[in-house]
């Protein structure tokens, strides 16, 4: 029952671990061929697999666990899944009903556990509503602002059977979030963006969620209207980095030009993201003369953490549309004299360069490995997944994206070791893709397991590791915050990487000569197989341009230099 | 969520009111809560509450319509007009929650409150105890020759007046059920 549900949903892949309490269906899983089930080697992996997959491909991504440590070992992932607003569902074994309750071996309160960090969850107690249950899960799972959803299933369900429920006989009215915004303030929207002297755009995961229609309404209107757009770290891809108006990502680490347009703008038009703490810094001096308009399909989005002149709750996709529509009827009005000069000002910021670096030396630099890759891959089939630290921004600087759902990155949680499962996941996706991932050396001891996975099922990922044996962000804000006090941040008795690869039957290249950079990174890209890539990078480098903690946007530290009593005491005890 | 009408500007006919007012100043709302009778929608309630920090000053639930499996949590809540806003819209995100009110913006509305005080003591006290549960309207429920037991129904206020005058009187246990409200009128 559970694998015909799963088939009339469009599932063909499922991410999972078994164990006693999810056996019937496992059972079922080797009966038939539709569902391809790719074996992880721990349940977090399998999670963030389907994330992978999910942010990849904009489909459902689905985990299959068993009951108590299955569950909670999947519970990093709901979460991740969660601040992401991605859509999965995750499908766990539980005790029989008749042992729930009595500490049974392998019991968990799984929908006790996973009830704050799941969109929604339930305990199907019985067979003949299993199958509705798990349409409704994909139902809450990809409506409205996607997320994770957990459906928990004794195993004496899992034996019962019952009569099946398709999904088309299920009622979805109990859940039907709001679509299409209202036109009374996407009109009050356009008359402010005809005016307006310095607008900007600030899009974000919101775009992507909302589909491929989503990105070419946002390129449209940003282009007719030549009004200057940022993105966060979530929604990278939405309008091409190649674009005219494209100022780079915003934020703690974003790009110069992008946090002085926010800063100064006159309208800032916030689509589909949500004023992170990493977007808006300082909150009371953040975009201090700026109308704001904020359109997201979440109501409690809106508000939340900064006032909003003009709200607009709906998708994305229809409100552009709309907005396009009402712009048009009006005659396609922008203040083109002051935007021109609004250019003129951003240009200026863009000549600081910002991203420059020197690389010299025998040593290599992050941002010079990453730029190399850019330089090697950029015209190919790619996806991107990362870990999380300084690579991950600096990946986020460097690498550029022309189209939506190529960028995975565990964005409001922050999670260490969600790269290298959910590389696996893209692979699964797309078979043939160049998909890499762009790790640090820390996170990715966290969940280097899965390269059996990827050896197991023949996924050629890649993973790009750039290693400077340290936990790189850890160390830069002990440098900048703590006195240069390196507590714990060194990564001690490391393995070799490259005899680590060929123990998991992979292939292994280490780098650390700027000079045969490309040769390997060639090398790599290559090899038709998973590969583990040691690239030696510089110890000491730290990522800008940076907002301290407890700074507004204006205040970005540029460089090496005065950074120095950077973070004062109220920025100390922020995150 | 189906039935929550998003309006903006709309504070009337709404439990949004999406303009921003980032007042200090904290503000006492009842909140009705109309939600799907199913396992574990009161933790997501309160779960919301303890996770994000607010405050519940009272909490009552019970299944109002047995045939639709719907049940009615009323909340009274304290918080800035922002967190006000935010608790009715994280509130509206959970699924099985179908519409969000907030008593205290639509219009007046009826708050009562049900109490149970045990009052222990002899003489003067005995009779003075029930001397005031007359006026306050409340009737005694158990009786011994030492002690009674009064119910009273009312505002919370009315409560908190009978369970001041009381105290002196000899008041050794009190339970209380939390506020159950509806709006005035036809609507």
């Amino acid at each position: 029952m559970v694998v015909q549900a799963l088939k009339d949903q469009g599932v063909d892949t499922v991410f999972g671990y078994p164990g006693g309490a999810v056996l019937p269906i496992y059972d079922e899983i080797f009966q038939q061929n539709d569902i391809r089930h790719i074996l992880v080697r721990h349940e977090q992996g399998a999670v963030h697999a389907a994330e992978g997959y999910a942010r990849s491909t904009g489909k459902v991504g689905v985990a299959l666990v068993t009951s108590g440590p299955g569950a909670t070992n999947a519970v990093t992932g709901l979460t991740d899944a969660l601040l992401d607003s991605i859509p999965i569902v995750v499908l766990s074994g539980q005790v029989p009903t008749f042992m729930i309750g009595s500490d049974a071996f392998q019991e968990a309160d799984t929908v006790g556990i996973t009830r704050p960090c799941t969109k929604h969850n339930w305990l199907s107690k019985e067979t003949e509503t299993l199958s509705a249950t798990i349409h409704q899960a994909f139902h809450v799972a990809r409506s409205g602002r996607p997320g994770p959803v957990l459906v928990d299933i004794p195993k004496d369900v899992q034996f019962a059977s019952a009569e099946y429920t398709p999904p088309q006989a299920i009622d979805t009215n109990t859940y039907k979030p709001q679509l299409k915004g209202d036109i009374e303030a996407i009109t009050e929207l356009v008359e402010a963006l005809e005016k307006a002297e310095r607008p900007v755009f600030y899009t974000g995961g919101g775009v992507i969620n909302s589909g491929l229609g989503a990105s070419q309404l946002l390129r449209e209107l940003v282009d007719a209207t030549n009004i200057p757009i940022t993105s966060t770290l979530m929604g990278l891809g939405a309008y091409p980095a190649s674009g005219k108006n494209w100022l780079g990502m915003l934020g703690m680490h974003g790009l110069y030009e992008a946090n002085m347009a926010m800063h100064d703008c006159d309208l800032m038009i916030n689509i589909g993201a949500r004023f992170d703490d990493r977007i808006t810094g300082l909150i009371s001096a953040f975009s201090p003369g700026s109308k704001k308009a904020h359109i997201d399909i979440d109501p409690s989005s809106i508000n939340k953490v900064i006032k909003t002149d003009i709200p607009i709750v709906g998708d994305v996709g229809h409100v552009l549309e709309d907005i396009l529509k009402v712009w048009k009827a009006r005659g396609r009005k922008t203040n083109k004299g002051a935007i021109a000069k609004w250019h003129e000002q951003i240009n200026d910021w863009r000549a600081v360069d910002c991203l420059s670096f020197k690389q010299e030396g025998n040593t290599i630099k992050p941002q010079y490995a990453l730029h190399r890759l850019e330089q090697l891959t950029k015209d190919m089939d790619r996806y991107i997944t990362t870990e999380v630290g300084q690579h991950q921004m600096w990946a986020a600087q460097y690498l550029r994206f022309e189209d939506p759902n190529r960028w995975m990155t565990s964005g409001g949680l922050g999670t260490m070791g969600y790269g290298t499962p959910a590389s696996i996941g893209v692979q699964m996706a797309h078979r043939d893709s160049l998909v890499i991932n762009v790790a640090g050396e820390a996170s990715w001891l966290m969940n280097m397991q899965e390269m059996g996975t990827a050896v197991q099922f023949r996924l050629p990922v890649k993973q790009f590791i750039l290693n400077n044996e340290r936990l790189g962000m850890v160390r830069q804000w002990q440098e900048l915050l703590h006195g240069e006090r390196y507590s714990h941040s060194w990564s001690e008795a490391l393995p070799d990487f490259v005899k680590l690869a060929e123990a998991f039957g992979c292939k292994g290249i280490r780098c650390d000569n700027p000079d045969d950079l490309d040769e390997a990174i060639k090398e790599m890209i290559a090899y038709d197989g998973p590969v583990i890539f040691d690239c030696l990078v510089e110890k000491h480098e730290n990522c800008f341009p940076m907002i301290p903690s407890g700074k507004p946007h204006n205040e970005m530290l540029l460089g090496e230099a005065k950074t120095e009593g950077a973070i004062e005491a109220g920025g100390a005890v922020l995150v | 969520m189906a039935a929550l009408k998003i309006k903006k500007g709309s504070t009337k006919h709404s439990a949004y009111n999406l303009r921003p007012n980032f007042s200090d100043v904290q503000e006492t709302h009842t909140l009705a809560v109309n939600v799907d009778n199913e396992p574990g929608v009161l933790a997501r309630v309160i779960g919301l509450f303890s996770g994000r920090g607010y405050n519940i000053e009272s909490l009552t639930v019970a299944e109002v319509d047995h045939h639709g499996h719907q049940s009615r949590i009323t909340i009274v809540t304290k918080g800035t007009p922002q967190v006000i806003e935010q608790i009715k819209a994280q509130l509206g995100r959970i699924v099985p929650v179908h519409e969000v009110h907030d008593l205290t913006v639509e219009g007046p509305a009826v708050e009562r409150e049900l109490g149970l005080f045990k009052v222990t003591g002899d003489g003067e006290k005995r009779i003075e105890a029930l001397r005031l549960a007359e006026i306050f309207r409340a009737n005694v429920v158990d009786s011994t020759l030492q002690s009674f037991v009064f119910e009273i129904t009312g505002a919370p206020e009315k409560i908190d007046a009978f369970a001041d005058l009381m105290r002196p009187l000899g008041l050794v246990e009190v339970a209380r059920t939390g506020v159950a409200a509806l709006s005035r009128g036809a609507a």
